[in-house]
This record gives structure tokens, sequence and C-alpha cells, in this order.
């Protein structure tokens, strides 16, 4: 069974890429301006929903092999989250039936997923405060909210593509392109992983950590930075250039530095290769977006995302709250997180309704938000350390 | 007060933008400006906070109503709860340094300004409940001055419209039509088949529906000044209940916070773990990258909950009547009463009883043993045929204080220490030796006796937390009608449709708070079988 | 009509900054003690070290000095001979002292008092219930009571004997 689920995974990841080359040709199809009649996007939206079919039945599997539902850690919430973005996007495309939207939307869950896989995979059991049936209600919610709200951001990219003057550089043109290279980093992350464990790269270190007390540190790419006093044991490997000091993980900080690196070569590849930003050349694909609609696109994932959202992340978040860690709220840094998207969305509901901030305003906003839910979801998993570190 | 009379002859409050009645531009901001849409926020009524700038009163009111104001207080709100995040808050550092010392070694410099800031007790510091607050008083007052004269303006909102009107909305069509009675006719009845409601006035026709989720944010905002409420209540007394209760096993102890009403017996914990031969197949990979038996399975007290019964004052024995017998998880809380009980620590294997054998040090014969309970130790224990020992001192957690004497840190037996003086018939007076977990000094090395360490009985304890929260029931309350609230104001649209007839043109005029794609879809089965064409997007016309 | 307008947005902005300054006020400056200064304190009978019992309310008429410490507690310690020399002198001037000791051992208890010569009542606690009827939280808490059973002063830093007699004789009857 937990075969067969990760075989489902795979399927489903090699559709959604297939999904994201359809969507790319129907937009270059220059037979079909009228959307109904593109075959290419036709196929798109088929592979899309094969592929959230096929992930659906990773799920299913997975839960029956496990026996809890599979939203217990990192790589579990991550692809659950991948595979909520494309549901709402598939929901999306049947009411706008834009294809630019599953051009860009297939590849953000792409991109979740294969970071998720970089995570430990396997199925594990759960530790007592996950024991309770509110693990799939609240976590399924708040992850479904999350994509949804996350459409917004695939919707405020598609805006700003379109609207952003390429022909100057400006600070405008900076931060679109700081978004692609954003993503592309995530990519360079994945290779460099995939590639050294691949390889099967390993080198392990003495160090002193902050208390003062001696410890093995494993890494699994090879070394830029050491570790505080740190001493390699393993043979003929790289034994970093600059040493840390303790309070930092100098292997997050190596897969940061790592991730950056290869994500710098690759960004400047790209730009050799297209000689002009990602996001100008981008530009033609959406030359004929109706940026009315993309704005609403934009607007109604929040006005769905931020009510399903507040149940699930924060309500559902508090009641759980209470029965497990006898308080329904406890300035948790996740929770805090929790709080901040929420207070975050709610601005951009008011801005929009009361003060006027539409079109490009509206999509820079959903851009900020979507960082700040990446930010939870990474971040504060992994760097700020609280009750919600299970991964 | 100064009043705006209409060309329609409608009286509009001060500061009106539309008419309520026909919607003519009342300001000088549109006239004869035909091709600006208009705004119909709030439908172009009078916002009160706005119309007024005068006493100091009107003027807290006035910034508190600005959604402006309150859009940048969710900001710094924002902001400051993400400061708070940055190091662990206080609750959370570990109890045995002080936060100063914390922070300081943890994060050097940056942590001792953090601390030095207050940033470690931020949610609880008196700027930003303040912050809070102030995006309640903004919650109400915003509230209050818009839903008043939005209800105002819908109650009041007249059929026949003004063509300037129509002209200005974001939908328009303007149809030149044969027969006007028999196409009005069949969009009265398309339009009563979508579920619109429909007035009727001089042939002119508003259709109208889901009016109701214009009052959602109102709504949401009742919900979460609730919310807030409860919030508050907190801080009133006996509303709330944080105690922390450690029971060793086999010990009953009152349950604090519920004033000596309930008492606790606590019979054993269990700690489980997943092991990999008990285990499901597909846990088997997880259990070995984090090492068999390392990841725990259950945490679980088995305790009997005691109620007591008549008056009885604290110190005296107090009767009691068994109420239920309970495991208590993590996930699966004791409630009894409004009280709940939450396993949340433990703590293994607490030396209980000691036991040591009194023997001559040459020959190693044993005179008898001697079982020490560490939490209740006699003074004397006798052994017959004239052997004894007494306890001259008892140290339950032995350490060298300052001054080089042994001394003791608490009263948990975590590192018991005694001083024995053991008697027997050739030493009547006894002979004195200080004896500490792996060691034994005698005062001058010529003792012929000894206590020799023989075993030990541990007890493992539960580290429970009692709560109670009164104020649970109006969070839920508050946090239902937001939810309702939302859900009314984000998942329907209010819409409408003004139809003007005259001289063989029909004009027609839609608005929507959102959704636009959603009206231009329901307007194309609105006209069906009609002559009337579809209005233009007049908004999207001028990019 | 502005008139009423101004009454009312006065009301609304009262009652607003009112529940603000109350929340404000009860979590910063209201003790949240249960056992107050001015309250009665609440009675209790507890056995000493001979055996004898001991209740609260048959001290009506005398000041009570009652201190809740345990012997690891080195301020404690340090307070106790001050008290005990202060106990011989008050004393005869209708001031009690009673020790309450937070539930350790019998044993414990009386080599410390022994150690230390001390004369007043030792009575323990033995399963917290005083303990939680007067919420003491840091060791040694010192209450002082007056001759009608209202507390007069709660002490929870360690004392000098010179704070030791000024507190006895406050509650001199």
């Amino acid at each position: 069974m937990a075969e067969l689920s990760s075989t489902l995974l795979y399927i489903a990841f090699i559709l959604y890429l297939i999904g994201t080359f359809f969507f790319g040709g129907s937009i270059r199809d220059k037979r079909g301006k009228d959307e109904k009649t593109n075959r290419w996007a036709r196929l798109g939206i088929a592979a899309a929903i094969l592929g959230f079919l096929s992930q659906l039945g990773y799920f299913v599997t997975r839960w029956i092999a496990a026996g809890h539902a599979p939203v217990s850690n990192l790589f579990e919430f991550t692809t659950f989250f991948g595979m909520m973005l494309v549901g709402a996007f598939i929901i999306i495309y049947f009411i706008y039936k834009l294809s630019a939207l599953g051009l860009f939307t297939l590849p953000v869950a792409l991109l979740l997923i294969a970071y998720a896989s970089m995570f430990p995979t396997e199925i594990s059991p759960l530790i007592p405060a996950l024991q309770s049936d509110w693990l799939k209600i609240h976590v399924t919610t708040a992850a479904a909210g999350q994509a949804i709200l996350a459409i917004s951001f695939v919707a405020g990219v598609l805006y700003l593509t379109k609207v952003v003057d390429q022909s100057k550089a400006t600070k405008k043109t900076f931060w679109l392109e700081f978004v692609m290279f954003v993503l592309v980093t995530t990519l360079a992350f994945v290779i460099v992983t995939t590639v050294f464990r691949a390889m099967d790269y390993e080198s392990v270190f003495k160090w002193i950590d902050k208390n003062g007390q001696e410890a093995e540190m494993e890494f699994h790419l090879p070394a830029l930075v050491a570790p505080h006093e740190g001493e390699l044991l393993t043979k003929d490997r790289l034994a970093g250039f600059v040493e840390l000091p303790a309070i930092l993980s100098a292997r997050k900080v190596n897969t940061v530095l790592w991730s950056t690196f290869v994500g710098l070569i690759l960004y400047g590849v790209i730009r050799l290769i297209l000689r002009k930003r990602i996001s100008a050349a981008l530009q033609p694909l959406v030359k004929n977006l109706n940026l009315d609609v993309v704005d609403e696109i934009g607007y109604r994932s929040v006005a769905i995302g931020f009510p399903v959202f507040t149940l699930g992340a924060l309500i559902f978040a508090m009641i759980w709250a209470q029965i497990a860690w006898t308080r329904f709220w406890g300035w948790d840094p996740k929770e805090v997180w929790a709080l901040i998207t929420w207070l975050f969305y709610a601005a951009y509901l008011h801005l929009r309704l009361s003060r006027g901030w539409h079109g490009e305003k509206s999509a820079w906003l959903a851009v900020i938000g979507f960082a700040i839910i990446m930010f939870n979801l990474i971040f504060v998993n992994l760097v700020i350390a609280g009750l919600h570190s299970y991964a | 007060m100064n009043h705006v009379k209409c060309e329609c002859g409608h009286v509009n409050p001060f500061g009106t933008v539309l008419c309520e009645n026909c919607g003519r531009a009342l300001a000088a901001e549109g006239e004869g400006n035909s091709e600006k849409l208009h705004d119909m926020r709030y439908d172009g009524s009078a916002r009160r906070s706005q119309t007024y700038n005068k006493t100091i009163v009107d003027k807290v009111w006035n910034f508190f109503s600005s959604v402006k104001v309150g859009v940048w207080l969710i900001v710094i709100t924002l902001i400051a709860s993400a400061i708070g995040t940055i190091f662990p808050q206080e609750l959370y550092i570990p109890s045995n340094v002080t936060p100063e010392q914390f922070y300081k070694d943890e994060y050097g410099i940056l942590g001792q300004l953090y601390y030095q800031l207050g940033f470690h007790r931020l949610y609880g510091s008196w700027w930003y409940m303040t912050l809070i607050a102030s995006i309640g008083i903004s919650l109400v007052i915003c509230s209050l001055d818009r839903v008043i004269p939005l209800y105002r303006a819908l109650k009041n909102q007249g059929v026949s419209r003004h063509e300037s009107f129509l002209k200005r909305q974001r939908l328009f069509s303007e149809s030149y039509v044969d027969n006007i009675e028999k196409n009005v006719e069949q969009v009265k009845k398309n339009l009563t088949a979508r579920r619109y409601r429909i007035r009727e006035e001089n042939g002119n026709i508003l259709a109208e529906k889901n009016r109701f989720s214009r009052w959602g944010p109102y709504v949401n905002h009742i919900g979460l000044i609730i919310f807030l409420i409860g919030a508050m209540l907190r801080f009133f007394p006996g509303m709330y209940v944080d105690e922390v209760l450690w029971l060793r096993e086999g010990e009953t102890k009152e349950i604090p916070g519920t004033n000596g009403e309930y008492y606790l017996k606590h019979h054993q914990f269990i700690l489980e773990t997943y092991q990999k031969e008990k285990e499901k197949d597909v846990f088997q990979e997880a259990i070995d990258r984090v090492g068999d038996g390392s990841v725990a399975k259950n945490f679980q007290s088995n305790v009997t909950l005691y109620k007591k019964q008549g008056d009885s004052l604290p110190g005296e024995e107090p009767k009691l009547k068994e109420v239920k017998d309970f495991s208590i998880r993590v996930n699966e809380p004791l409630k009894f009463d409004s009280y709940a009980v939450y396993q949340v620590n433990y703590k293994l294997n607490e030396l209980n009883k000691m036991t040591f054998d009194l023997i001559d040090k040459k020959s190693g014969k044993s005179f008898g043993k001697v079982v020490i309970d560490l939490l209740n130790p006699e003074k004397k224990y006798d052994l017959g045929n004239g052997y004894a020992v007494e306890i001259a001192s008892y140290l339950p957690d032995f350490y060298f204080d300052d001054e080089g004497n042994p001394a003791t840190r608490s009263r948990v037996p975590n590192n018991p220490a005694f001083v024995f003086k053991m008697i027997a018939p050739d030493r009547p007076k006894g002979e004195t030796s200080f004896v500490a977990i792996q060691q034994t000094i005698e005062p001058n090395e010529n003792n012929k006796y000894k206590m020799k360490f023989s075993g030990i009985e541990t007890k493992n304890l539960t580290g429970l937390v009692v709560r109670k929260d009164l104020t649970l029931w109006v969070l839920g309350v508050g946090g239902a009608i937001f939810m309702i609230g939302l859900i009314q104001g984000l998942y329907w649209q209010h819409r409408r449709i003004w139809l003007k007839a005259d001289n063989g043109k029909i004009m027609l005029a839609g608005h929507t708070n959102k959704n636009w794609f959603g009206l231009k879809n329901e307007l194309d089965i609105i006209l069906r079988d009609t002559e009337i064409q579809k209005p233009v997007d007049q908004k999207q016309l001028k990019e | 009509m502005k008139k009423r307008r101004l009454i009312t947005r006065s009301i609304i902005l009262v009652i607003l900054l009112g529940a603000l300054g109350y929340t404000l006020y009860s979590n910063f400056f209201m003790s949240k003690e249960k056992v107050k200064v001015g309250s009665a304190a609440p009675d209790f009978v507890l056995t000493d070290l001979e055996g004898k019992k001991h209740q609260f309310s048959d001290y009506r008429g005398k000041g009570v000095f009652l201190n809740f410490w345990g012997t690891w507690c080195k301020p404690c310690e340090r307070e106790m001979p001050y008290i005990e020399r202060q106990y011989q002198h008050y004393k005869n001037l209708g001031v009690e002292v009673l020790a309450v000791n937070v539930g350790e051992s019998k044993l414990v208890v009386e080599k410390f008092a022994e150690k230390y010569g001390l004369n007043f009542p030792i009575v323990i606690d033995k399963n917290q219930q005083v303990l939680h009827a007067y919420d003491v939280d840091p060791l040694p808490t010192t209450f002082l009571i007056d001759k009608n059973g209202k507390v007069v002063k709660i002490i929870t830093a360690p004392m000098t004997e010179r704070e030791v007699r000024d507190y006895m004789e406050m509650i001199k009857p």
C-alpha cells in the first residue's frame, strides 16, 4: 500500500509537469484564441485533473497504510498543500477558463511537492499530541485555506507580469524578478539535494554546541561552512571554508548557501539563454490576459480562502489547542504567524473594500501574503523552535 | 443641520454623495463628468464621521472611524506580533535560568536588547494589549459609522433612478427595441427565475438579491467584538484557573484552584514508546531513523477523582467521596464541573525508598535491613538484639552550599544523604557516618559498622495542569458569529439591476459589490430571449 | 440632534476606553492573591511537632505572625533565629508565631527546629492545603494578622531582625 502510494504521487508529479507544458502550448497556440475550443488547454486541464486524482489516490492509500491522515509532518503537509492548490485551481479554471493560470499554478504545485520530498518521506507513527481527530480536521482545513489564498498569489504574479513595464529597470521589475529568483532558488535546492542524495554524499563533523557539549553533525551536502570548532571525521570530504558560531546550525546555513549559490548560477544561465529578465520573457505569455478577470480571480480566491483559513488555522486550531495543550492560545510562533497571516489578509480585504486598492496594488499584496504563508510553512517550522516543529 | 435637497425632491442627510432616492450625484465631484463611474461604496451615503469635526469627542471618534487608521492598527499589530517570534517568549525558555541570563547567553547582544526592550513578554505588555483593544474600538466605531448610513441608503433607495445614475454604473447598456413591454416582461420573468426581488415604479424596475450579504462585515465585526470581550473577561477574578499539580504514584492531593473541593489520587503513570517489533511494517523505517523506542506513543496517568464531603478546614483530613476513575492522556483531559485536568509532564523513577544493611565492615555480616521512606523517614530504626540505626540528619537533595556545608536544594529526594548513628551492643553510644549516593564519609575512619546500600524503590510522578476557563463559551459564540458574518459577506454578493424604459429605449444598469464576472454571466441568462443589449463593462472600456 | 450625537458618542467612547482601562488595570495593578491585605485570613487546623492541634481561629484576640517556610530555603533559614528572638519578647505581649512548614518530613523539620532551638509552634502542612488556601508562592512568605483575624500585611521577601520586630509591633493587640 505504501509503495502504491508513493507511485501515485510520482505519477501525479509527472502529470502536473505534462499539464504545465500543455497550458504553455495553449497560450502559444495562435488558433486557439477562443479558450473553449483550445485543444491544448483541454489537454492541460485533463492532465491537471488526472494528476489531482492520482495525488488523491496517494493521499487515500497513504492514509490507509498509516492509519491516520497523512498530514502529520512537513513532507505530508506540504504535498497536501500542493494538492489543495491544484484542486483550487481546477475549480477556478472551470469558472474562469484561464489557461495562463494553469501555466503558473502547476509549476508552483510542482515546486511544493518537490520541495516536500526533500524532507523525510517515510510514514511515521503519531506522537501523543497528534493522536486526535482534530489532526485531520485542523490541518486539512488550514492547508485548504492556505492553498486557496495561494491562488491569489498566482493571479497576482500573472497580473504583475503583464502590467509591470519591462522596458526599464525599476523597483517593480526588481521585486517581480526577485519572486522569480526565489522560485528558481527553490528549484536549485531540490536539484542540489537530489544530486547529492543520489551520490549518497555524507560527511560527519565533531563540533561543540552552544551548551559547550561535544556533538556530531551529519552533512548531506558538501560543507561550505563548518560547525563551531568543527572537526571533519569523514575522509576525503570538504571541510568547510568558514567556521560558524555555535548558535547557528551549520547544516541549515550550509543548505541555504548551496541553494543560493546554485540558484544564482541557475538564474544566471537562464538569463544568459533568455537575454532578458525571466518576468520579461514570460510577458508575451500573458499579453492576451484580461486584467480585470485576473484581478477578480485574485480577489475571489482571497474572499473564498479567508473564511476557510480562519476556520482551519485559527478556530479549529484553538479548539484543538484547548484540548491538547490546555489553552486555546499560547503565543507559539506558529500560532502567531497564523495570526499574522490572518491579519494580513484582513488588511488586504479592508484596503480593497474601503480604500479601493484594486489591480496592481492588490496583486503586490497577494504576493506578500503568499510570502507570509511560505514563511510560516518553512521558516517557522525549521528555524524558530516551537510546539509545531514536527518535521 | 444642513440637509441636501435633490432635484427629485428627496431630502438627503448632509454629506450624501448620491441621492438616496434617485441616485443623482449631489456632490460637485461628479457633476457634468459623465465618463466617470460612480463610487458605490456604502452606496454613496454620508458616513457620519466625515460630516462633523468639532469637539474632542468627535475628533477621537473620527480617528477611530477611519478605515485607514484601522488598517494601520492591523499592520502595526502584525509587525509587533512578528517581532515577538524572533526569539522565544519568556514562557518558553527553560525555567532554571533567569530570563536576563538566558537571552544574553543564548542570543548575545541582540538577545540582551530584546530582553531590555521587554519583547520577551511582548504579548502581555500594556502596549500590545492597547493595540488589540484599539483594533476593537476601531471595529465598533467603524462599523457603527458605516452600517447605519448604509442601512438607511439601502432602505430608502428609490426604484426610479436618474439617467445619470444608470449611465455611470460599471455595467450599462442602452437598447432601442420595438416592443418595450414584451421585453420588460421577459426580463422580469428571467429575474424572478434568478430569485431577484423586483420593485416597480412608473415602468422602472429595481431588481435586487442577496442584500443580506452587505451586513456580513458588520456581523463578523460583532463576532470579533464578542471574542475580544471574552478575552477581556479572563481578567475578572474567578473566571480563570491555571494551576500545576504534581502527583507521585499513590499520592492523593487537593486539586489546586478548586478551593479544596476536589482531590485527585494518582495510581500509575504510563509512558509507552513505539517499539519496532510491535508496530506496523510501514512505521519501521521511521522508527529506525529516529531510533527504536525514542518516539513517545502514550503519556497516561490513571487517577481517581474525589469530591470533598462536608466542611473541613484546610489541614484537616477531609472526607472524600469517589467521583470517577479516569485515565488522563494527552488530548483526553479529565473533565468535571467547569474544570479540566491535562496530562502535560512527567518525571520517571524518582527515588522513593532506600534500603541499607547494617554490616560489620570486616566480616560483612548483616545485622538487619533498614528501609527508609525518603519522603517520611523515621527517626530511629530498631533492628533488635541491641542493634539500631538513628538518622541524625537527612538531606533529601544534597549538595555543598557556598560555605561548603552539606545542605539540601529542595525537599525532593533527588540526591538523598544521611548522617546515620549506628548503635550496636558493643557501641552503645553509636558510630556516626555520613552516607550519600556512592559515598560514605566517616568522622575518623575507624568505624566498626557500616550502612551498606542494598537497593532502591522508585516512583513515577505525573505533571498535570488544572484549568478552568469560564470565558470559553463567550469566545465560542464570538467565533461562531464571526464565521457566519465572514461567510455571509464573502460567499454571497449583493446584486442590483436597474431598468429604465422610455421613448422606445431601455436602459439597463447592474451593480454588485463583488464578483462582476458572476454578474455578467448572470446577465446573459437574465437577458435571454430579449432584444436588450448585453451591458458593457465601462471599467474595461477605460483601459 | 447634534447634542444627542455627542452624548451617544461620548458614552460609547467611555465604555470602550473604560473596558480597556479596566483590563490593563486588573492585569497589571490588581493583586491576584486569594488572601489580600484587609481580608479575613482563612481558618485552618494543623498539627505541630508535639502532636498538638492548632486551629487558627483559636488565636482570635492575638496578633499572629504566620510564616510559611521550608528547611531548604536559605532566606527562611536565615530569618528563623530573628523570629525566635523576637518571639521570646512579643509572646508576652499577645503576639503568636505560627510557622507553617510546606510539607516536609517530620524528621527534617524536627532536626531543623532542634538545630536553631525554635520554641514557637511549628506545624507541618502535609498536603499543602493551607498553602493553597493562602496561595503562597515564594518562600518565605509571612502574613501579619491582627487580633480580629484580618490580614494586615503580606511579606514575600526575606526579613531582617529589625523588620521582624517592627512587624510584630504592628500586630501587637
